[in-house]
């Protein structure tokens, strides 16, 4: 399923889409940085309540498909203008990360 | 042979510049992919420098970060000015962290830079005074 695919079904607010059509492979859920670093993986989709700009240092260094943002917490501009330009999809959800996480099992991402 | 430095990408890493941080680790990253290495090793790479830099930016008053290559192996060393690793045995501890509060909460200092170096390095050397640090970290091709 690709990023566009997924956020549709999921409900996903999109903060900064672009190369939607990358697949999900995966999905990585974790607040803490370098134990994203170590535990996602290329084409993960990575579930965060963080929203500061490193987040999409994160991302791009391990091409993750995108990024989401649960518990409606707000992202910070910088963080969407360096979306932007490395072209890491961002979206927002207003449901936990465990809500998430129930969701995209059901739509068959295990 | 293997000892001649075929390339060395040098960057300079700020201290407390949250905003740049990964900036350097994402240009080695960039190089390595245009001059065809492979990916598992570059994966490997962006862990590393990212975790080296962000220990610059988080513990040292500002630094270098380098990717020297080599025929058969890329070595990413790290640099600073101080103020230096007061124990490095419980700094390689997972876990452990001097990070302050403000720190954490953006996410850092989860006390697994220095293990996550060691992890997905094949050799780590680290030199430490209040002088300065200097992290050399290898990984073979």
């Amino acid at each position: 399923m690709n990023c566009i695919e997924f956020a549709e079904k999921l409900h996903l607010t999109p903060l900064c889409e672009k190369d939607g059509e990358i697949e999900i492979e995966g999905v990585y859920i974790g607040d803490l940085l370098s134990i994203v670093m170590s535990k996602a993986k290329k084409n993960y989709a990575w579930i965060t309540i963080q929203t500061h700009i490193n987040i999409v240092a994160v991302a791009e260094l391990l091409e993750l498909a995108c990024i989401i943002v649960v518990e409606n917490m707000e992202v910070d501009d910088d963080t969407l203008l360096k979306a932007k330009e490395l072209k890491i999809p961002v979206f927002k959800t207003s449901e936990s990360a465990y809500q998430m996480a129930c969701r995209i099992y059901e739509l068959g991402i295990k | 042979m293997t000892d001649k430095i075929l390339k060395r990408y040098s960057y300079d890493v700020i201290a407390n510049d949250f905003m740049s941080a990964g900036k350097s680790s994402s240009a080695i990253k960039s190089n390595l992919k245009s001059l065809g290495i492979a990916s598992d090793i570059i994966r490997k790479i962006a862990i590393i420098s990212y975790e080296a830099e962000l220990n610059l930016v988080i513990h040292s008053f500002g630094g270098k970060l380098h990717c020297d290559i080599f025929e058969n192996k890329i070595v990413i060393i790290s640099e600073d000015t101080g103020p230096g690793i007061a124990d490095v045995d419980l700094a390689m501890k997972e876990g452990f962290s001097t990070a302050g509060d403000s720190v954490r909460e953006l996410g850092f200092g989860a006390g697994m830079g220095l293990p996550n170096i060691k992890k997905y390095s094949d050799q780590l050397k680290i030199n430490t005074s209040s002088e300065g640090t200097t992290i050399v970290v290898t990984i073979y091709l």
